[in-house]
Parts: C-alpha cells; structure tokens; sequence
C-alpha cells in the first residue's frame, strides 16, 4: 500500500511538473527582460523587472480587449441559457406530437461543430450586415452553444417529480409560472453547468472573431494575445506579461466553477 | 431534499385534465399551443438562422466559382469538390487529422485514464492536483499556442532545459522541420486537452460503486485485476464518448495550429480546417472554402452517425439521443 502510494505520489508529482512548468515560464518569463530571457531561456528572473507588467496593464488596449471579450461571452451566455431553458421545458413538460423529433432536431447540432460552420457563417454575417459587430460573434456562438444546452437541461427538467407541478397548478399558477418560479430555481446547477460551458466556448473561441472582426479596437483577448505575439516578437518579456495576465480571468472563473464542472458534467455523461 | 419537500405535503390526487366542458378544453389546447410557440420558437430561430442555414448555403455556393463578391453565375458543378480531392496537400490535411486522431486514442486515453485513477485515489492534496490537470484545457487555444511557441524557439526553454538534463541530443527543429512538427503540435494538443479526458472520467468513476471493488478485494482480486476487469467496463460508456468528442476534436483542429505554424512548414502540419481558411479567406476562393467546409462536415457527420451506430447505441441513453 504505501508503495503504491509512493508511485502515485512520483506520478502525481510528473503530472505537475509538465502543466505548471509551462505556466511559471510564462509567469515568471514576465518579471524578466529579453535579454535576460534571450541569454538562458529556462533562468529565474534576477533582478525582478516590474515594467513589462505595468506596462501591459497601463495600456487600454488590455483592457478593451478584456471588455470586448466580456460582453461577447455574457450576451451569448445569455442568449443561450434563457433560449435553451425555455426550448427544454417545453421538450421535457410538455406532451405533444413531435416532441421527441423536436429534440432530435436540436441534437443534430452536436454534429455541427462552430469550427466547420465558419466560412459559410461569415458570409451569411456579412448579408446580414453583422460584420464589425458583437452581436456578429455573440450570436452564432449562442446559437451553437444551444444543443448542448437543451441537452443538458432536459433530462435534469425532466426528472424533476410531476407533483411539484400538479401541486402548484392546483394552487392556481399557470404553466408559465411554474416554469418561473419553481422549476428553474430548482434547475439552478443545471443551468450553472450550462452557464459555464458556453462562457467558456465564447470566452475561448479563436476563429469567427478573427472572421468578423477586422478592426483590432474591436479585439477579443485570443485574438489580441495572438496578434501581440506577431507585432512584438521581439519583445518576448512583453508578450509573456501579456499572456500571463490574460490568462487570469480564464483561470479564475475556472477556480470558481471547476467543483460545479465536474458535478453537472456527471449527469450528462450518464444521462 | 426535495423528497422531503413532497413528503411533507399531504398527499394531493393527481391533477385534474379531468374533462371539462368542450370550450374551456379547446381555449386551454390552444393555450398550450401559444404556450409552445412562445417557448420553443426562439430557440428554433436561433438553431435555425445560424447553425442549419449556414451550411446548407455552403453546399450552394461549394457549385459554384465565386470569389466572395458579386453575383454568383460561375457554376461548376463538382468540380470544386474534384479539385479539392485531387490534389496533394488537402489529401496531406486529410492525413494529417486523421494521424492525431489516432495518436490522440493511442496516447491520450490510456494516460487519462492512468491521470483519473491516479486522481481517484486518496492522496494527499489530491483536490490541487485536480485543479493542476485541468488548468491547461480552460487556457484559450490561443493563449496556448502563443505559450508553446515561445517555449519551442531554437535554443529556447525546451531546447535548454533538454540539454540541461542531458538530452541534448533530442533536440530538434521543433516548428521548423516538416518531419517532426505534427508531432511537436500533438504533444501541445495532449498537453491542452488531457485535462478534459480526466474531468469526464473522474466523473464516470464516481458512478463506480464502492462496494463492487470491496467485493472483488474480498474475492481476492488485486489491484489490477480490479481495475482491469471491474473499473474499465464500468468506465466503458464514458471512454466511449470521450473518443467520440476526441476524434471529432482532432478533424476539425485548427486554431493551434494556425497560431502556432499555420500549416507549415511546406504544408507539413496543415489540416483540413486550416487548408479551408487558407483557401477560403486568404486566397478568396469562397465556392472551393464552401467545398471543403462541406466535405469536413460531411466526414464529421458519417463519422459521427457510425459511431453512434455502433459504439454509442447503448450509452447514449438522453445524452445524444431522443430516448430517454
């Protein structure tokens, strides 16, 4: 037994070495200069240099990013939750013909992944005029992230007892004020799981802004991480420090939603 | 909880779609109806405007030559598709997904499973190792890829912290050579996405009951007998959608490789994502970039409806199908 665990403990201690190594490069690589990074890539920062963050956090250009990416990824959090929540009530408490091909239809949109859809999706985009525009990228995002929505938020609606419901229509509340009042508070982790994946998705997604937005000021955080990392490359400390602080907000939210992530995904993945 | 919260009431008969008189049914029918439309239709909207029809004008414009602006009136027929699969570098990106599909069953799912075991047991500080192994998958792929290439410059990190323990001989031209950078790119992706494999499967050992390892520990199993012959079959349906997303994952690859190499060097590491956006964006060749966008959802989708055919029909109880 204590063998086994002395085993684990070397794994487990590999296992951090290979993800945090690359992170404390980026981290510390950030306290440097580029020259000291250029002379030994791999050394610790000596003197600590402070300028290259200051530098990055003084620019509003961090900062709009960070703002762009925001308000991208609430409206399309948002428009993907009260969107889907209303669709998976309707397919779990409701009976009527056609519900199961309802679902079925919905589900099809697991197969159709954002990444393929993007050439055809921007052109579309521009017919409809919303090239340059948040709402061109917080959309679509929406609109992908909504079969993994109604997914996940249908069998939870459904397996929550019917005697809820029938006591509160006795009580005189409509449908609709069931689904307000009682069912939704009830589907609150539910909804946290859904909340999370399609926050992330927006938060992380590379490839339709770099389609539709043309115009850096209008930048979400990948792209301008990216695009700091073509127009400074020969400043390696700045591009750390930017990295590095960029990768904050992801990491945070992560902290805060990772218990959370593990729970609802557990109900998906069995059913 | 909420068992509680039901017990407590006094039991209430079930409720009433008793028959009522013909109009106040008819008025609540179309009720139900309005109510329907009211919940279901915006949802339909959205899924509809800009997930399916999309797609379906790609397919259009994939007839035709069209270079984005301008009436469409060049038609061609197949010819874009022909194009595309006759020629050496979209047959390359072909490859080139499927070789990191592949590498991603072979190296990646025994080590996520070999990670969640691990992550499973009782070790101390076993939460902040959890936290550790997921942290690369939610960094953005772009901050990802801006990480790995500066770690990867000739003479960089990589290249001094290998010759520090004595494998200088290793290294290499990482995102220069053509005959290894596939590879240098995979080692990137499993670093990013391990992390998910080991979330979907700690979650499936959660669902392993308890007592059935006691009872194979008692009926004198070891470890590995356990594990191997207990935990791995019960583990079957999460494995099985993990590959599923995995190899799905790997066919549409694209925004670490456009960061990191765009495709090259001479094509080495192009993919069937990046070959499109090259073709598609940079070239302005719209009717071929919708050719190709078709053929890749079209792989996606038959590698999809067998998979679900085969390996999924039993697992997928509520999760990717209808039945419940």
């Amino acid at each position: 037994m204590a063998r086994r665990n002395t085993v684990g403990y070397l794994a487990a201690f590999a296992v951090i070495g290979m993800t945090v190594v690359p992170l404390l490069f980026v981290v510390l690589g950030g306290f440097r200069t580029t020259a000291q990074i250029n002379s030994s890539p791999a050394g610790l920062p000596g003197p600590f240099v402070w300028s290259n963050y200051a530098e990055v956090v003084g620019s509003p250009q961090f900062w709009r990013l960070l703002g762009n990416s925001a308000l991208i990824a609430v409206i399309a959090t948002t428009l993907a939750v009260v969107l889907g929540a209303m669709a998976a009530f309707a397919l779990s408490r409701y009976a009527f013909k056609g519900r199961e091909a309802f679902y079925a239809f919905f589900t099809l949109g697991l197969l159709f992944p954002l990444g393929v859809a993007t050439l055809p999706l921007y052109l579309w985009l521009r017919q409809l005029g919303l090239l340059e525009n948040p709402l061109g990228v917080a959309i679509p995002e929406a609109a992908f992230s909504l079969p993994v929505t109604i997914v996940i938020l249908r069998p939870f609606m459904n397996a929550i007892p019917g005697e809820l419901e029938d006591a509160a229509l006795l009580d005189g509340a409509a449908k609709l004020g069931f689904f307000w009042r009682i069912l939704l508070p009830l589907s609150r982790p539910a909804l946290i799981t859904v909340s999370v994946l399609a926050f992330v998705t927006s938060w992380n997604f590379y490839l339709l802004p770099l389609l539709v937005f043309n115009d850096s000021t209008n930048f979400t955080l990948p792209l301008g991480v990216a695009m700091f990392q073509s127009e400074h490359s020969q400043d390696t400390a700045k591009i750390l420090a930017f990295t590095a602080l960029s990768m904050i907000p992801a990491l945070t939210f992560f902290v805060l939603a990772e218990r959370r992530m593990v729970g609802g995904l557990t109900g998906s993945v069995k059913g | 909880m909420m068992s509680a919260a039901i017990t407590t009431r006094p039991p209430t008969a079930p409720v009433p779609h008793a028959p009522a008189a013909g109009g106040t049914r008819r008025r609540s029918r179309v009720r139900t109806r309005l109510e329907l439309a009211f919940l279901l239709t915006p949802a339909l909207l959205l899924f509809v405007g800009f997930v399916l029809v999309p797609i379906g004008v790609a397919a259009y414009y994939s007839l035709y030559s069209w270079n984005g602006f301008g009436p469409l009136t060049d038609f061609v027929g197949l010819d874009n598709y022909v194009d595309a699969f006759s020629g050496d570098v979209f047959q390359g990106a072909i490859g080139h997904n499927l070789i990191i599909a592949t590498l991603s069953i072979v190296v990646q799912l025994p080590l996520s499973i070999g990670l969640a075991l691990l992550l499973n047991r009782k070790l101390r500080g076993r939460s902040v190792l959890r936290m550790v192994v997921f942290a690369p998958y939610v960094l953005s792929e772009a901050v990802t890829a801006v990480i790995w290439l500066l770690m990867l410059q000739p003479g960089g990190f990589v290249d001094e912290i290998l010759r520090g323990v004595g494998l200088g001989g290793v290294v290499k031209l990482w995102l220069a050579d053509p005959s290894v950078v596939l590879y240098t790119l995979f080692v990137v992706i499993t670093w990013k996405y391990i992390g998910f494999g080991v979330i979907l499967l700690l979650a499936g050992l959660q669902g392993v009951p308890p007592e059935l390892r006691e009872a194979a520990a008692l009926d004198g199993a070891g470890a590995w007998q356990t594990t191997r012959h207990v935990v791995l079959p019960l583990l079957g349906p999460t494995i099985r959608i993990w590959v599923f997303l995995s190899v799905i994952g790997s066919l549409q690859l694209f925004d670490l490789v456009w960061i990191m190499t765009l495709g090259g060097p001479a094509d080495a590491s192009s993919t069937m994502a990046t070959y499109l956006f090259d073709h598609g964006f940079k070239r302005y060749e719209f009717g071929f970039g919708s050719a190709v966008a078709v053929i890749l959802f079209v792989i996606c989708f038959v590698f999809a409806l067998f998979y679900q055919r085969f390996a999924l029909r039993r697992d997928t109880a509520g999760a990717l199908t209808g039945v419940r």
